[in-house]
């Protein structure tokens, strides 16, 4: 038997490279999420102050242990029991969530096609029709939020030329409504279905339907039972891709949507900037983020498990 | 025209392995179950498929042999209704099978790459087909346990495809095809992707199989061994053609063509012209023989004159290294040019005096030899008259 050569001992410094290697997503998150994650939530414990910074108390290493210790003493959750009071931030969950749900439902019939149609595409087009998806990222996302204002606004180009084409008399009324909130989102946020999809479609062994079709199954029936069910794992990447930073839009809703459009990141941008009120806001942006976590954990835990069985 | 060639007989003396009394294609009465009727198949500028009729009879088990790109698969996807001819048509079991699309089909495919469904079972591959037939599920659950024993993969039933090996992988494809109970079972490169252990294994067992369930097998194939092995009769095709159609020992022993004769097995191909023929008989004039060549058991007419290959098996040629006994048709002399040894057979490459090179091939029957023949030894060559197969085209 051949014994594999070792590797050349290369020392403690020679290793050190590769055992910092997986250190380094893990830095990036201590440093990036949990530090940021860790100071707002300590201010979404305080209360408002009419100060510099607009919160107290505020942490002062100066007055040593005990004022540290009294700093603590000081923080308290009635933020969180006065997001549960007051309605407005219920419905403004409720209400971002729905929004992302229908938009997220919208996505995935609209990407899905294009998805598939890219994927069956001849092979020389595929790199082509993949630029083209994202092509918009090329142009700034706020310019491209701006531009819809332009189209559907009643004196916009929609309506100009839905009138001119004799569909319409009265110019369209959809400019500040949730309809248009819909309409920016699908359209910003359809790259984010695509991509994902189309990865998982292209790989697709489209024998597979072949042999479907083979033992009897019609195609449309086909498409359920093989297709959709193997290109799962492109759905939900697809779906979490858009739904997370749907909930918790801003600058799509802000432009396009009407002052009934309540999406909580408006709700928060108003609590930080009109109402000067940090804690409350750190507290919104808190919850936020844990319902957000939700879905992400339950979708690692789904892909961990389909890992398994397929081991 | 490229009708099928049909293989010819030689009086009573029979050729190569052959099942007794089963041979409905030498019945003028019998119906055949499958009907290619002057098929062409083009893609664009490219004819894959070129005008062709074949007959396949009811429990046959017949190949399509040929190298890729011949047009076997084509025929074998407009059969099971995944491309459609662009001229001729169709007919199984007394339908035209034109517009009939691939679900409505009673025909179920092995896969080349097997195609099982990675997100089911083992069984619920199995099922599949039976599930789209509406069966009572009672019903259902018995044929799939009766396709496990069948394959002998009961002990997998609730495995993910990934999870098998590719031997099993095969046998759950063949379940899944077979599980309809269809009138013809179409299979892709069966064995393709075995290793050859494996395969020889398979061979015989898709053999016993069918036999068992009486079942008309049409099998896709390039390996000449598979189809050698295990087909009832074979079809050999080249560029959308079929040259010719007959039992793998017509195949072998009474090739249609120089393409079938060098396609199946290996061949020495002279080249001669005929100086006398008639009553089976004939006499070539070959450049690289001294003498005149006679050859018995030719099947068509030929008159002086006209240009033939002769083609002769390696295993059909005497090697002595004594001259043979005067009077003794067909001795060729040469030298010994390299040999093979390959445990049951030892191929030796004669050079003749012209500096043509025989292919001769023994077979190793006793564990020692007194004198063993070794590079550049004098050897003769010789081969009787009915050893050779004259091929006029």
């Amino acid at each position: 038997m051949d014994v594999a050569p070792r590797p050349p001992d290369r020392g403690a410094l020679g290793r050190a490279p590769s055992a910092l290697v997986p250190a380094v997503p893990f830095l990036w998150l201590a440093f990036f999420f949990l530090v940021p994650f860790a100071i707002v939530f300590k201010i979404a414990l305080s209360e408002p102050a009419t100060a510099q910074p607009p919160y107290r108390p505020v942490f002062d290493l100066s007055q040593g242990f005990e004022g540290l210790r009294e700093a603590f003493s000081q923080l308290s959750f009635y933020n969180f029991t006065l997001l549960l009071e007051d309605s407005l931030y219920f419905s403004s969950f409720i209400s971002s969530l729905r929004i992302a749900a229908v938009s997220t439902v919208l996505l995935l019939a609209i990407g899905f096609p294009i998805a598939y149609a890219m994927a069956k595409a001849p092979e020389r087009w595929r790199p082509t029709l993949l630029m083209l998806v994202i092509l918009p990222f090329w142009t700034s996302f706020l310019i491209r939020v701006y531009a819809w204002i332009g189209i559907l606004k009643p004196e916009g180009l929609l309506s100009a030329l839905l009138i001119n084409l004799g569909l319409i008399s009265e110019p369209l009324q959809i400019m500040n409504t949730d309809t248009a909130v819909f309409i920016g989102i699908v359209y910003s946020y359809l790259p984010f279905m695509v991509l994902p999809l189309y990865a998982t479609l292209e790989k697709f062994d489209y024998t597979l339907l072949e042999a479907a079709e083979d033992l009897g199954c019609p195609p449309w029936r086909a498409f359920w039972r093989i297709t959709v069910p193997l290109a799962m794992p492109g759905v939900l990447a697809g779906c979490l891709l858009c739904f997370i930073p749907v909930v918790g839009e801003f600058v799509i809703p802000d432009l396009l949507g009407g002052s009934e459009t309540l999406m909580i990141g408006r709700t928060l941008w108003s609590e930080f900037f009109s109402n000067r009120d940090w804690p409350l806001a750190s507290a919104v942006a808190v919850v936020l983020l844990v319902l957000l976590v939700g879905p992400i954990v339950a979708y690692r835990d789904i892909e961990a498990r389909r890992w398994e069985k397929a081991q | 025209m490229s009708m099928a060639v049909d293989g010819r007989r030689r009086g009573s003396l029979a050729i190569g392995a052959v099942r007794r009394d089963f041979a409905p294609w030498a019945d003028p009465g019998a119906i055949p179950l499958i009907r290619f009727e002057q098929v062409t198949k083009r893609y664009g500028e490219v004819t894959a498929v070129d005008n062709l009729s074949l007959d396949i009879y009811e429990r046959e088990f017949f190949c399509l042999l040929g190298p890729s790109g011949c047009g076997k698969t084509t025929l074998m996807r407009m059969l099971a209704g995944f491309e459609a001819a662009s001229e001729g048509r169709i007919v199984l079991a007394g339908q035209d099978l034109s517009g009939v699309p691939p679900y409505r089909r009673p025909v179920n495919m092995m896969f080349q790459s097997y195609a099982l469904f990675p997100h089911m079972s083992v069984e619920r591959n199995i099922a599949f087909g039976l599930e789209q037939d509406r069966l009572p599920k009672a019903e259902i659950a018995d044929r799939v346990v009766e396709m496990l024993r069948l394959v002998q993969l009961e002990p997998f039933a609730r495995r993910r495809p990934s999870q098998l090996s590719g031997g099993q992988r095969q046998r759950v494809a063949l379940a899944r095809a077979l599980a309809k109970r269809p009138k013809v079972l179409l299979l892709d490169e069966p064995l393709g992707a075995l290793d050859k252990k494996l395969r020889e294994e398979t061979q015989f067992e898709l053999m016993d199989l069918q036999v068992k369930l009486g079942m008309t097998f049409l099998v896709v194939t390039h390996d000449q061994e598979e189809a050698m092995t295990m087909a009832d009769r074979i079809a050999v095709m080249d560029h959308g053609r079929i040259v010719q159609v007959a039992t793998p020992g017509e195949i072998y022993e009474q090739p249609a063509s120089r393409y079938v004769a060098e396609f199946i097995g290996d061949v020495n191909i002279l080249e001669g012209k005929v100086i006398a023929a008639g009553e089976g008989r004939c006499t070539l004039a070959v450049a690289d023989a001294p003498e005149p060549v006679s050859v018995a058991g030719v099947a068509e007419p030929l008159s002086p004159g006209r240009e033939v290959a002769l083609a002769l098996r390696p295993e059909k040629l005497v090697l002595t290294q004594e001259e043979p006994p005067p009077h003794t048709p067909n001795v060729f002399a040469g030298t010994i040019w390299d040999i093979g040894y390959l445990g049951d057979w030892t191929i030796y490459l004669v050079r003749l005096a012209s500096g043509k090179t025989l292919r001769v091939s023994r077979a190793n029957v006793t564990r020692f030899v007194e004198r063993p023949l070794s590079w550049d030894d004098k050897v003769f060559v010789h081969f009787a008259p009915e050893a050779g197969v004259v091929l006029t085209r």
